[in-house]
């Protein structure tokens, strides 16, 4: 039972980074019709605004220590971020410490200006195209993106960590009832399923309740009818693809302290991403979500080593597994609509 | 000829050619100047190629003529690599048995995945087929390993058991491909000059299946076959709709782009007896697509363009170095050699990827219907000129190799 | 069709006929003008230097080639001479080999055997090289040890540290310099004995391929040996990124010591995964919880950043030993390019001194020339003590370093310490060991 809750609260886990991804691509997709591989560059990118500011921050000038010798046996160069000196070392350390949310705030200018100059320095040559030119064009500045972040950051990955406040882990199964650390969960990881939660509830908020919303959401359901009717739907799908960015980014920039950022983790997100879009059903938002979830829980059981002694490898394949059975019983995905994307 | 109108005649003939003299046109510069790193002509990138070719020929009967996008070829050509091998370990080192093996089992496969997947179209089509291919690359490297060696790939050893042919040579080594006794890593050389010119027994062996698969998919897209696959494309409802049942010919045309892609595999393991199980993940799937897309979809000749461009650019481009790019540039004022060394830098070596990236990019933007579209557009550009009187300009058509 | 097949053999045997008089048909043929593969003719030699230059072990591809760059100096005589001044053999003069030039050339492994060997075989076909070397996956290794064997060059390993690589798959014509699974677990088991006592319980995460079922049968035996009891074993997916469902059954298993079989990415996000989850302040059967990552690199303790605090695991070779022939190395590459050499640079720094040294003995570039001057060839001053390389299995022999996260680091290079020098003694195994059973080293091949 506590085994099973664990992978419960993994799964969850997993799935918001599952989630906030589909969920972005989705809206690309909605909104402008668009296959964007490129959103896997999107999240890591967002990733590496944490990396960014935690640099920032810890941009150092350097003292020699006569005391101690460096590697060559000359004396050591001893690095004092600036902020520390400026705000001295407790208040300084304590910004360093709290980088990854700083980020954040960071991250979403960057990504909604990065998501603006894609759509209007690229995307928007590529509505009348075929899918797969969209494709092959977003894999390009998905390729190029990441190779610019591999140049300037290197190829492995960098340690970009949570707020000493987050360390450590919350024991759930005192609370339930269990013996002592029969279920215990990180405290980052379970922020990051709140603030996924948070960002899915205010994008459908957003959709839902504003008069931009609605307009958007019209245009996906028309796109024609409402531009008759005299409204810039395109202007709002640009601005939606901006959030789309902003989305993903945020994705990432929560996602660094959890594994150590490096320059290729968006191709690993991104063939995962497009199947949880499209098990849940392209063009549908709250269909991302619950496949970001689903997805998300079923691998978690399926590494379970009850599961894996029963079916050996079934870890390496669940994802797909499931998709194949999904696709072949419910044609257009969970709660896809009939007839998109089908030539 | 060969029951092909005047123009494909011609453009079998120039494939031919090509081909034929690939060992001269892909090794223009003298093998000491410093231009030789731009020398593609030596056996192993040859035999990529053509074998990239009759992979990218394969993939477009498919994606080219029924607009079915694929995204998990590249597990038809690992299954072709591990058939191939496993006959060289079990039955002989010759290479007829282990091709014929690969393409059947390649077909047999695609014929179990294609029935499969083809009851979906669209995206739906390519997710499902990449679910195919991903779960196969994850069981052999993994669960499968005892068929597939994982990770290590699977090569031939000292002791395996060969039916037909010895274990190992009299001096105590692996024996190599053969066909029919002419060893497939045997190769010519002829030094002209200053020039090197390779001449490899695997390459042209290759070469040949390769104008073969070439005529084969020319006379698959003049036939009544591929005129039924243009019209699924076009629109499969209405086809549907007049009561013909498209599936069969769908799946046929899996099954053979199938087939094409386990002979690329086959040859692959003949020419160098190893099958690794990377040859099946998502990214040598998404590799051909590049190459099929890159080229010219539905084109002929566009996918053979597609796949040297990509494996050039893989095997001449990483392997630039700093040291290279300073003896290219000694002649400049040491100043501003450093400069030219630092501007060209990230764009080599390492940096491979991102100058196939930023092609990728440039082709798909400026050049919608791939690298043929250039040619074409550059042939009519060259044409208009000559027409106009000036006919200095020479033609700069892409090699076909 | 078989019109055209031919003429293609017509034409194809008229170009023969008109090279004929220039050809010289080397590259793997029987009849062979050349004594051996890439005979070197002119006033320079060449050797291959075969890295990951893309995906995720580039930055170890790059500082590689950082060594290689640094010994070919070396050998031609420039700079300082690094460990050439404190190698035992001092048959380099500093004059390249047996007086040619040493050139090299570089390519691209993209850690896939596949790409691997293209890149190799670019470099034996095309650029004429002598020896190949470099890497940093076994996988990858294999595959090219195998295609230098049918090639008839030599292969000198980079970092591979699969037992596969000298056991069943070994070659005569390959040679390895870093240590493997076997050794770490000999060097660690003595160390985590006298650290977390003899009545421990160790639960395996290993990466799920041959590198990592190598290593975790070894240090499943070596701390089995101990008295240890082995929980489980669990097999990760390689393309793993997140490992939170792997580490959290783990407290509830019994077990008190996590293994981490893992190596690169995979091993920086499990190590990360099993402290965010708190495993380290944990209390298990009474003992404080321990987690082992048998094979460390310092590159790859860089990524988990303090994470790798007080962890235990073993190493080839660590800049900060003090030996003079680690420091002499140390200070000619700190010099060069600022930074300390990773133990990925040292291996292949030695490994090319050590193919050139072999050559002068051998008086030639003949792969069965090399492979007798290597074999059984005892030496001493490259920083890891007194080596040995074994003529059965090709595998070297030295000292083994244990290691430890380092808790108050002064650089962003410090991180590690060294715990123990495990003597070469104590890491050796007879060449028959059954984990390294199966395969057959050959004969040497010069290709001709």
């Amino acid at each position: 039972m506590d085994a099973i809750l664990l992978q419960i609260l993994n799964g969850l886990d997993k799935g918001s980074a599952y989630a906030l991804i589909a969920l972005g691509l989705t809206l690309i997709f909605g909104t402008l019709g668009v296959v964007n591989f490129a959103h896997g560059a999107l999240f890591m990118i967002g990733a590496f605004c944490s990396v960014t500011v935690q640099r920032i921050l810890t941009l150092s000038f350097e003292t020699v220590d006569e005391s101690q010798k460096d590697f060559l046996g000359n004396p050591l160069k001893v690095k004092t971020p600036y902020v520390e000196s400026w705000f001295g070392p407790e208040t300084g350390a304590a910004i360093i410490d709290w980088s990854v949310p700083i980020a954040i705030l960071f991250a979403i200018p960057v990504m909604l200006a990065v998501g603006y100059i894609m759509e209007r320095g690229l995307i928007k040559h590529f509505y009348k195209r075929p899918h797969a030119d969209q494709i092959l064009v977003t894999f390009g500045l998905a390729i190029v993106l990441q190779e610019v972040v591999k140049y300037f950051y290197g190829a492995n990955p960098i340690p970009t960590g949570a707020p000493d406040v987050f360390k450590g882990s919350f024991d759930f199964g005192v609370m339930l009832g269990f013996e002592a650390n029969a279920i215990i969960y990180p405290y980052w990881r379970l922020v990051y399923f709140g603030f996924a939660a948070l960002i899915i509830g205010g994008v459908f908020s957003f959709l839902q309740f504003t008069t931009f919303g609605m307009v958007v959401r019209a245009g996906m359901a028309d796109r024609e009818t409402v531009g008759l009717l005299g409204i810039n739907i395109d202007r709002r799908f640009t601005i939606m693809f901006g959030i789309a960015a902003a989305v993903a980014g945020l994705a990432g920039v929560m996602y660094a302290p959890i594994n150590s950022p490096n320059y290729h983790m968006g191709m690993d997100f991104l063939v995962l991403s497009f199947v949880v879009v499209v098990v849940g059903g392209m063009g549908s938002l709250p269909g991302a979500v619950l496949a970001g979830f689903l997805l998300g829980i079923l691998e978690s059981f399926a590494s379970m080593n009850e599961v894996k002694s029963l079916i050996p490898g079934i870890d390496q394949i669940i994802i797909y597994l499931v998709a194949i059975l999904i696709l072949l019983t419910r044609p257009r995905g969970l709660m896809g609509r009939k007839g998109v994307m089908e030539e | 000829m060969f029951g092909l109108d005047k123009k494909d005649t011609t453009m079998l003939l120039v494939v031919a050619i090509m081909a034929l003299f690939a060992p001269f046109i892909l090794n223009p510069f003298p093998a000491d100047s410093a231009m030789a790193q731009f020398n593609a002509g030596y056996p192993d990138l040859m035999q990529r190629f053509v074998i990239f070719g009759i992979f990218a020929i394969g993939f477009n009967i498919l994606f080219g003529l029924t607009g079915y996008l694929s995204f998990g070829h590249a597990a038809f050509l690992g299954v072709g690599s591990y058939s191939a091998v496993w006959m060289f370990k079990l039955l002989s080192m010759n290479v007829i048995p282990a091709i014929l093996l690969s393409v059947v089992m390649a077909g047999l496969f695609a014929l179990l995945i294609g029935f499969v997947s083809l009851r979906r179209s669209g995206i739906y089509f390519s997710i499902l087929t990449l679910a195919f291919a991903q779960m196969s690359f994850n069981l052999a490297y993994s669960v499968l390993t005892p068929i597939t060696n994982g990770e290590t790939g699977l090569q031939l050893t000292l002791n395996d058991p060969r039916v037909l042919g010895v274990s190992q040579t009299a001096d105590g080594s692996i024996p190599v491909t053969s066909l029919f006794g002419l060893e497939m890593r045997s190769t010519y050389e002829m030094h002209l000059g200053p020039w090197l010119f390779q001449f490899n027994a695997g390459y042209y062996l290759s070469a040949l299946i390769m104008l073969a698969s070439f005529y084969l998919a020319i006379r698959i897209f003049r036939s009544p076959f591929g005129m039924m696959l243009r019209a699924v494309k076009s629109n499969q409802q209405r086809m549907n709709y007049t009561g013909l049942n498209t599936r069969p010919y769908t799946l046929a045309a899996f099954v053979i782009s199938g087939m094409y892609a386990g002979l690329a595999g086959g040859l692959m393991a003949s020419m160098d007896p190893l099958a690794g199980a990377e040859r099946m993940q998502w990214t040598a799937s998404g590799e051909v697509v590049l190459m099929t897309i890159l080229g010219g979809a539905g084109t002929l000749i566009g996918p053979v363009v597609g796949a040297g461009f990509i494996k050039y650019f893989e095997n001449i481009f990483s392997k630039i170095n700093d040291n290279v790019l300073h003896q290219w540039f000694a002649f400049m004022p040491d100043g501003l050699e450093d400069a030219m060394v630092f501007i060209v830098h990230p764009f080599i070596g390492k940096g491979w990827h991102l100058t196939l990236g930023i092609l990728f990019m440039l082709v798909v933007i400026f050049l919608p219907g791939g690298l043929v579209e250039g040619g074409q557009k550059i042939a009519a550009w060259v044409r208009k000129k000559r027409n106009k009187g000036s006919d200095d300009t020479t033609t700069k058509t892409e090699p076909a190799e | 069709m078989s019109n055209s097949n031919v003429t293609r053999r017509g034409v194809l045997k008229t170009g023969t006929m008109v090279g004929a008089g220039v050809a010289l048909p080397t590259i793997f043929t029987a009849s062979s003008a050349a004594a051996y593969t890439n005979e070197p003719t002119g006033s320079s030699v060449t050797l291959g230097f075969n890295v990951p230059q893309t995906g995720p072990y580039a930055d170890e591809g790059a500082d590689e080639l950082r060594a290689y760059e640094l010994a070919v100096e070396h050998l031609n005589g420039g700079g300082d001479g690094g460990m050439m001044n404190t190698f035992s053999s001092k048959a380099l003069q500093g004059n390249g080999i047996l007086g040619k030039k040493v050139e090299f050339v570089t390519g691209d492994t993209q850690t896939k055997s596949d790409a691997a060997r293209a890149s190799a075989k670019s470099m034996i076909e095309k650029d004429g090289a002598v020896m190949i070397t470099g890497g940093s996956s076994s996988g990858v290794a294999i595959a090219v040890q195998g295609l230098c064997q049918e090639a008839g060059v030599i292969f000198m390993a980079g970092l591979t540290h699969s037992n596969d690589t000298t056991g069943k798959d070994k070659k005569a014509n390959g040679f390895r310099h870093f240590f493997n699974g076997y050794m770490s677990g000999a060097a660690l088991a003595p160390v985590l004995k006298n650290l977390y006592g003899t009545d421990r319980n160790a639960y395996h995460l290993t990466a799920d391929y041959t590198w990592g079922w190598t290593q975790e049968e070894s240090i499943a035996a070596a701390t089995e040996a101990l008295g240890w009891n082995t929980v489980n074993k669990v097999r990760t997916p390689l393309a793993a990124t997140d490992f939170s469902s792997y580490i959290a059954p783990v407290l509830n298993s019994g077990a008190d010591v996590l293994v981490l079989n893992h190596y690169g990415g995979n091993m920086v996000n499990s190590l990360t995964n099993a402290v965010q989850f708190g495993l380290r302040e944990k209390i298990v059967n009474g003992k404080q919880f321990e987690i082992v990552v048998p094979l460390y690199s310092r590159l790859m303790a860089k990524g988990a950043g303090e994470n790798v605090k007080g962890i235990h695991g073993s190493t080839n070779w660590h800049w900060s030993l003090q030996d003079e022939a680690s420091k002499a190395f140390v200070k000619s590459f700190g010099t060069k390019y600022g930074f300390p050499p990773s133990q990925a640079a040292h291996t292949v720094y030695c490994q090319t001194l050590l193919y050139a040294d072999a050559a002068e003995r051998a008086g030639t570039f003949n792969p069965c020339g090399i492979v007798e001057a290597l074999e059984g060839y005892e030496f001493d001053g490259l920083g890891n003590g007194k080596t040995l390389y074994r003529a059965e299995d090709h595998q070297c022999f030295k000292d083994v370093l244990v290691v430890r996260g380092k808790e108050n680091p002064t650089s962003e290079f410090d991180l590690l310490e060294v715990v123990e020098v495990t003597p070469a003694a104590q890491v050796t195994y007879a060449a028959d060991h059954p984990m390294f059973a199966g395969g057959q080293l050959g004969t040497c091949n010069s290709g001709s």
